[in-house]
């Protein structure tokens, strides 16, 4: 495989124009396993594709009306040996490279935690992986980094040689986390979490940027990725720590989260360590019931009949491009069950009937836990009564 | 015989003199066999959609709550008796006595029209409580499926109508009998979607 | 009913109001001078030759698969012009759009013109040309007078009409689509596309469909049940078998885009929740669902390509088809495939390593019938006698071509290589690899072969090689650079860029673009000249390429009813078998023929499913609800016209076969 490596420089045009074919070079442990694996199917598959180019031209001219030298069996049409060669022929190829994916596709799986970190270096026993979280907004990334309590926008970086787990959502719209030098792209999604390993083994600064289209600004939604020594890591992190754009709560997201273009790189020095989380169930916004909650209580068969008006229009215009449909009416949202203050409370004991509350819009968020039984009575959750 | 057309001893018959017969509507059953199979496919993806999204409800109702089992029962009898009416009407058409044929046909219609009748009801109802089809998408994939097949039945139903007029205009020719047989073929076909709803949807929603 | 509170709505223009119209976008403004200008000339003549009733009777009404077929494909050449002008814009912004520029297109703006661009190229430019090459040439391939319903024939056309004109109608009224060409949700949700781009989509696409589905539906039925006498399964010509399997590929698929479409207009109108991401609703069923109608789709398209390749190369090689029967077991498997594959458009979504290797491997799969396909033509030249018409050069130039395609396609269907190169422009230069090698060529390829069939005399050549190497070259200088670009990590769908070293290959895609663009120019400078030299590339035998298939035993153009006689079939190149064996054209003992009468009533459920769709886009519902009345009393109303056929006398058919035996003789002597 390391033989192969050469190839990857072969491209005649990067050498001709001098360009960045980015794919074909990575930094990053992952992509340049990915490329590896872009060389060696083509080279496969070459192996059958140029010999059929080669007779195609060589048939097409031996065979022309104008060469009366040429053999001409009009009848001739069929022979078992060619056939079968012409179904075994492609049938090996892509044995072998079923075989390739099946193994590579488990290796490079993007949920799987790395076991290396380059082709000679395997992951150290008890490294920690630099977790971050990111979520693609309306048209910007945010990065949020729990284990620093920090968070950033538009900028990402991460130290060489170190394991990177990435945890990755979206507020709006889907999205694709991109950055072709470190690794390939995963989807970001509202509502769901996906997950991307990789590891980036070259100081530099690489581009990142949305792979999947987002409406009308996704030709701005880019951002940088800086690969750091450990020293400058920590060099980075202490100026994220001494960012002048406060902390990043709740209501501070909400602003964010609205749609914008080309926005300036943003450094928050704290950020609400539930935030991701909140982000993730789509409860950011203050009484709306959290998704992981509303799946624990379907799993539970519901919340009966009065729960059937437990909504709420959504009184803003939260990504001013919202529009509504003209039969259904306003969008609407589950309410929330709880207080955030029942969070602690409800870490020790389970939610009592009586302690449910449902709480309106303006006040602060309802993060809820899942433990609110199926049984409960909800006669006070009709908006009206609230 | 003068055509030319006649072999040679041991030549080959490169053309029919006499045209081998093409009756109007030889492929239409064909044709009806497949436009059924196409819509049974719409209903496979409702079918799909409310696999994906049934448990979904939103902490909201599910179909314990919602699904009133008589009821359906009820409804469901309402379709299978339909199917046997229409089935008593297609034997009077072999018989060739329209009048039954028409009164069978009617007799379907009114069984129809009762399951619709039902199944507004029980809609009305369920919006009226607030479950309409916006509050969770567990309610968005049944009212889809529901109503897809409600209104497949109201097509049959104006269809119905329809041949009924034209059988009693023009009595039980032929290709009033072709189309007797394609909506025999689609009103059973209702059913048996029917009957997968029931199954799927209500039952197992129930039994959940 | 709840109005929606950022739209007002007026009873009777609904929410269309004059600042729909774009009054404010110079380019719209311009392009609508020259489309209305264009229009009121066209209109002007076929006023003034008063052609308006031969138009309306001979043709619009017509039921004749022939005329149909032809109709489809004029349809499909003027939406290519429009997809095409849709391909020049992106690519004129794409080139400019650097060192700051924003190019001349602003987001707004460009973000329809790639939708567009997309739907209208599928929907309307490959789908029509595919359809029409079929409905022309499978009646007459398998010796039948006409397909199994001439009514539902011409009322598909229509609706196929309908729906692009939808789609017309969003250049110069509202807007259309900003959401790519699937228009996934949430983005196509009414949360973040209010507007009504994405209703013109579904609608325009819903109309469309019912005409493709109903089409299929028609075509599967004629091939099953009017082939003539002696034309078993295995007997029939590729073009028919592959026409067979695109058939019942678009009955089995097209049901899906018409559902998953219904179910994304009820979240748009109904406020329902099945691709919201909140309630309960997942917008990953809705990618799996239209790719499983998406992945078909491209079959759809390509398998009759194979086929005309399959008559063209068998042709023009003056030999028999290599491995006829791996040939159609190839097709078929490739049909059967084509339903097991759709999860390799979203391997990035993290379904898990097991289901994308499965995906990814079947997707590989394929590859094999493919492969097996393209060796069949291979070898179907070897020990033959090459004809280097246009047709063949079209063939061979695809086989060169394609194969790259699909080495790229297996490519891109190993999982972790397509983490790196999906959404990239590798992936935008794979798939334009594909659909214009395989099936952009064959339909060029066929329009070629089949032209001097349906109008009597050939193509200019000269002009159809210019056009074939403006395409050729042209192809490849739009494209290579987008693989280039997809492995420098360039998505698609970007409107500007910041990183000066991308300009270069924009700007030779640009001329390859200019290029293809003279390859469109030459095949309609062609279609003039061929036009005016039609004296001189005069068929009067019915048979110019010294073909094979039945198709070529009838005269060029066919009389309406295709045979005086129904052919009795001995082998699957029939033509050649009877040109072999000596057959001679009966010369009397005509009888009256049996055929279709034509009806206006296509024409009027597809205007009123225009109006409607029109409606709803709208709101007006209204229209919405009148023109679905309308629609509903038509259907019925023509249910009560019994009287659906005539008979051709028998005197009719004589005159026109001694036409015919003149005619002929004439050639001999000549």
């Amino acid at each position: 495989m390391r033989r192969l490596r050469f190839l990857a420089v072969l491209p005649l045009l990067a050498v001709l124009c001098g360009c960045n074919l980015v794919v074909l070079h990575p930094s990053g442990d992952i992509a340049a396993q990915q490329r590896d694996l872009i060389v060696i199917s083509t080279i496969l598959m070459l192996l059958i594709i140029i010999p059929v180019m080669i007779t195609t031209v060589l048939f097409a001219w031996k065979y022309r009306k104008g060469n009366t030298e040429a053999k001409y069996e009009p009848d001739w049409h069929h022979s078992t040996k060619l056939e079968l060669l012409i179904w075994s022929a492609p049938l090996l190829i892509i044995i072998c490279l079923g075989a390739l994916t099946w193994i590579a596709t488990h290796l490079l799986d993007p949920y799987r935690p790395l076991d290396r970190i380059s082709p000679t270096q395997q992951v150290a026993a008890g490294t920690k992986p630099l977790e971050v979280q990111v979520v693609a907004l309306d048209w910007k990334w945010l990065f949020i980094y729990p284990e620093y309590g920090v968070a950033t926008l538009n900028e990402m970086a991460a130290p060489v040689d170190r394991p990177i787990t990435f945890s990755l959502t979206a507020s709006s719209v889907m999205n694709s986390f991109f950055v072709p030098a470190l690794a390939g792209q995963i989807y970001t999604m509202p509502g769901m979490e996906t997950k991307l390993h990789a590891v980036i083994n070259k100081a530099g600064t690489y581009r990142g940027f949305s792979a999947n289209y987002s409406g009308a600004g996704f030709t701005h939604m880019q951002f940088e990725f800086k690969g750091l020594s450990t020293a400058d890591f920590d060099g980075w992190v202490a100026g994220v720590k001494a960012g002048k754009d406060g902390a990043l709560t709740r209501q501070v997201y909400l602003q964010l989260e609205r749609p914008s273009e080309k926005v300036p790189v943003h450094f928050y020095p704290t950020v609400d360590p539930a935030l991701f989380k909140a982000v993730v169930n789509m409860c950011v916004e203050p009484g709306k019931m959290c998704s992981s909650d509303m799946m624990a209580l379907d799993a539970k068969g519901g919340l009966g009949l009065d729960s059937a008006r437990s909504m709420l229009s959504l009184t803003y215009d939260k990504y001013a491009r919202r529009g509504s449909t003209v039969f259904g009416g306003q969008q609407t949202f589950v309410v929330g069950l709880c207080a955030p203050e029942d969070l602690s409370a409800a870490a020790s004991a389970p939610l009592s009937v009586g302690g449910a509350r449902v709480i309106g819009g303006g006040q602060p968020a309802g993060f809820t836990p899942i433990s609110a039984p199926s049984a409960v009575q909800l006669p006070t959750l009709r908006p009206s009564n609230i | 015989m003068s055509t030319a057309v006649t072999p040679q001893s041991g030549e080959p018959v490169f053309y029919e003199v006499d045209e081998h017969p093409h009756p109007e509507g030889h492929s239409t059953s064909l044709g009806f066999w497949i436009y059924l199979m196409s819509d049974c496919l719409i209903f496979a993806m409702l079918f799909a959609a409310f696999g994906v999204l049934g448990g979904n409800y939103a902490a909201g109702p599910g179909p314990k709550d919602l699904f009133d089992l008589n009821l359906v029962a009820i409804n469901t009898a309402m379709l299978l008796f339909s199917s046997i009416t229409y089935g008593f009407a297609m034997l009077e058409m072999v018989k060739g006595n329209t009048s039954k044929v028409l009164l069978w046909l009617a007799i379907t219609g009114l069984f129809g029209l009762a399951f619709l009748g039902i199944e507004l009801y029980e809609f009305h109802h369920m919006i009226h409580e607030g479950a309409g089809p916006q509050r969770s998408a567990f309610l968005s994939s049944f009212f889809t499926l529901v109503g897809t097949h409600g209104l497949h039945v109201t097509f049959g139903l104006i269809w119905l109508v329809t041949l009924m007029v034209q059988v009693s205009r023009k009595g039980l020719i032929l290709a009033n009998q072709r189309r007797l047989m394609c909506l025999s073929m689609f009103w059973h076909f209702l059913d048996v979607i029917w009957i997968g709803v029931f199954t799927f949807v209500y039952l197992m929603g129930v039994l959940r | 009913m709840v109005a929606p509170t950022n739209v007002p709505v007026s009873p009777i223009f609904g929410r269309l109001t004059l600042e729909s119209l774009p009054f404010h976008e110079p380019i719209l403004v311009a392009t609508f001078a020259v489309v209305a200008t264009g229009g009121i000339v066209v209109l002007g003549l076929l006023t003034y030759f008063r052609l308006w009733g031969y138009l309306w009777k001979e043709w619009f009404t017509s039921v004749d698969h022939k005329k149909i077929g032809i109709m489809y494909m004029v349809l499909g050449i003027i939406m290519l012009l429009r997809g095409f002008a849709d391909a020049v814009m992106m690519r004129l912004q794409q080139a400019m759009a650097f060192n700051g520029s924003d190019g001349y297109l602003p987001a707004h703006h460009y973000d329809q013109v790639f939708t567009a661009h997309g739907v209208i190229m599928i929907f309307f430019v490959a789908m029509p040309l595919v359809t029409g090459l079929m409905n022309y040439v499978v009646p007459l391939q398998i010796g039948a007078r006409d397909v199994s319903f001439p009514f539902l024939n011409n009322f598909s056309f229509w609706m196929t009409v309908g729906g692009a004109v939808l789609i017309m109608m969003s250049l110069f009224i509202g807007e259309f689509a900003k959401t790519g060409w699937l228009a996934y949700p949430p983005l196509s949700g009414i949360s973040y596309s209010p507007d009504v781009g994405v209703d013109y989509y579904i609608w325009g696409l819903q109309v469309a469909g019912v005409g493709t589905t109903l089409s299929g539906v028609n075509l599967i039925c004629t091939i099953v049940k009017m082939r003539a006498p002696g034309m078993t399964m295995m007997k029939m010509p590729v073009f028919t078998w592959t026409s067979l399997c695109t058939n019942v590929l678009i009955v089995a698929t097209f049901p899906v885009l018409t559902a998953v479409l219904a179910l994304l207009s009820l979240d748009r109108y109904v406020g329902t929740n099945f691709f919201t991401s909140d309630l309960g609703g997942s917008p990953m069923l809705y990618v799996n669902l239209i790719w499983i109608w998406g992945h078909p789709e491209v079959y759809i398209l390509v398998l009759p390509a194979f086929g005309i390749f399959s008559e063209v190369t068998s042709t023009f090689t003056g030999k028999r088809l290599f491995g006829y029967t791996s040939m159609v077991y190839a097709t078929v498997v490739i049909t059967i495939l084509s339903y097991l594959v759709w999860l390799h458009h979203f391997f990035t979504m993290g379904s898990g390593a097991s289901v994308n290797s499965f995906f990814g491997i079947t997707t590989m799969i394929i590859s094999i019938p493919t492969g097996a396909k393209m060796f069949n033509w291979l070898f179907t030249m070897y020990r033959g006698r090459i004809r280097f018409e246009v047709p063949m050069m079209y063939t061979v130039a695809f086989m060169l071509t394609f194969a790259v395609g699909g080495m790229t396609g297996v490519l891109l269907a190993v999982p972790p290589a397509d983490f790196v190169l999906h959404n990239s422009l590798f992936l935008v230069a794979h798939f334009h690899n594909v659909i214009i090698g395989g099936v952009v060529f064959g339909l060029f390829a066929g329009i070629y072969f089949w032209f001097p069939k349906a109008f009597g005399f050939r193509l200019d050549p000269f002009w159809g090689k210019m056009s074939f190497w403006f395409w050729l070259v042209g192809y490849w200088f739009a494209f290579t650079p987008l693989y280039v670009l997809g492995l420098m990590g360039v998505t698609r769908r970007l409107r500007v860029f910041d990183d000066p070293s991308l300009q270069i290959w924009f700007q030779i895609a640009a001329f390859g673009a200019f290029l293809v663009a003279l390859g469109i120019l030459s095949f309609i400078i062609q279609i003039g000249v061929s036009i005016l030299k039609r004296d001189q590339l005069r068929d009067t035998t019915g048979d110019p390429w010294d073909a094979r298939t039945l198709e070529w035993a009838t005269s060029s153009p066919p009389p309406d009813y295709n045979f005086a006689f129904t052919p009795v079939i001995h082998d699957s190149d029939a033509w050649w078998d009877m040109k072999k064996r000596g057959y001679k054209r009966p010369l009397t003992g005509y009888k009256p023929i049996h055929m279709p009468k034509n009806t206006g009533t296509g024409v009027l459920l597809a205007a009123c499913s225009v109006a409607m769709g029109f409606g709803l886009i709208w709101y007006m519902w209204w229209l919405a609800a009148l023109s679905f009345i309308a629609l509903v009393a038509i259907a019925i109303g023509h249910t009560f016209n019994y009287n659906r056929d005539f008979d051709i006398p028998a005197d009719v058919v004589t005159r026109t076969e001694e036409e015919r035996t003149r005619l002929l003789a004439s050639q001999v002597n000549a």
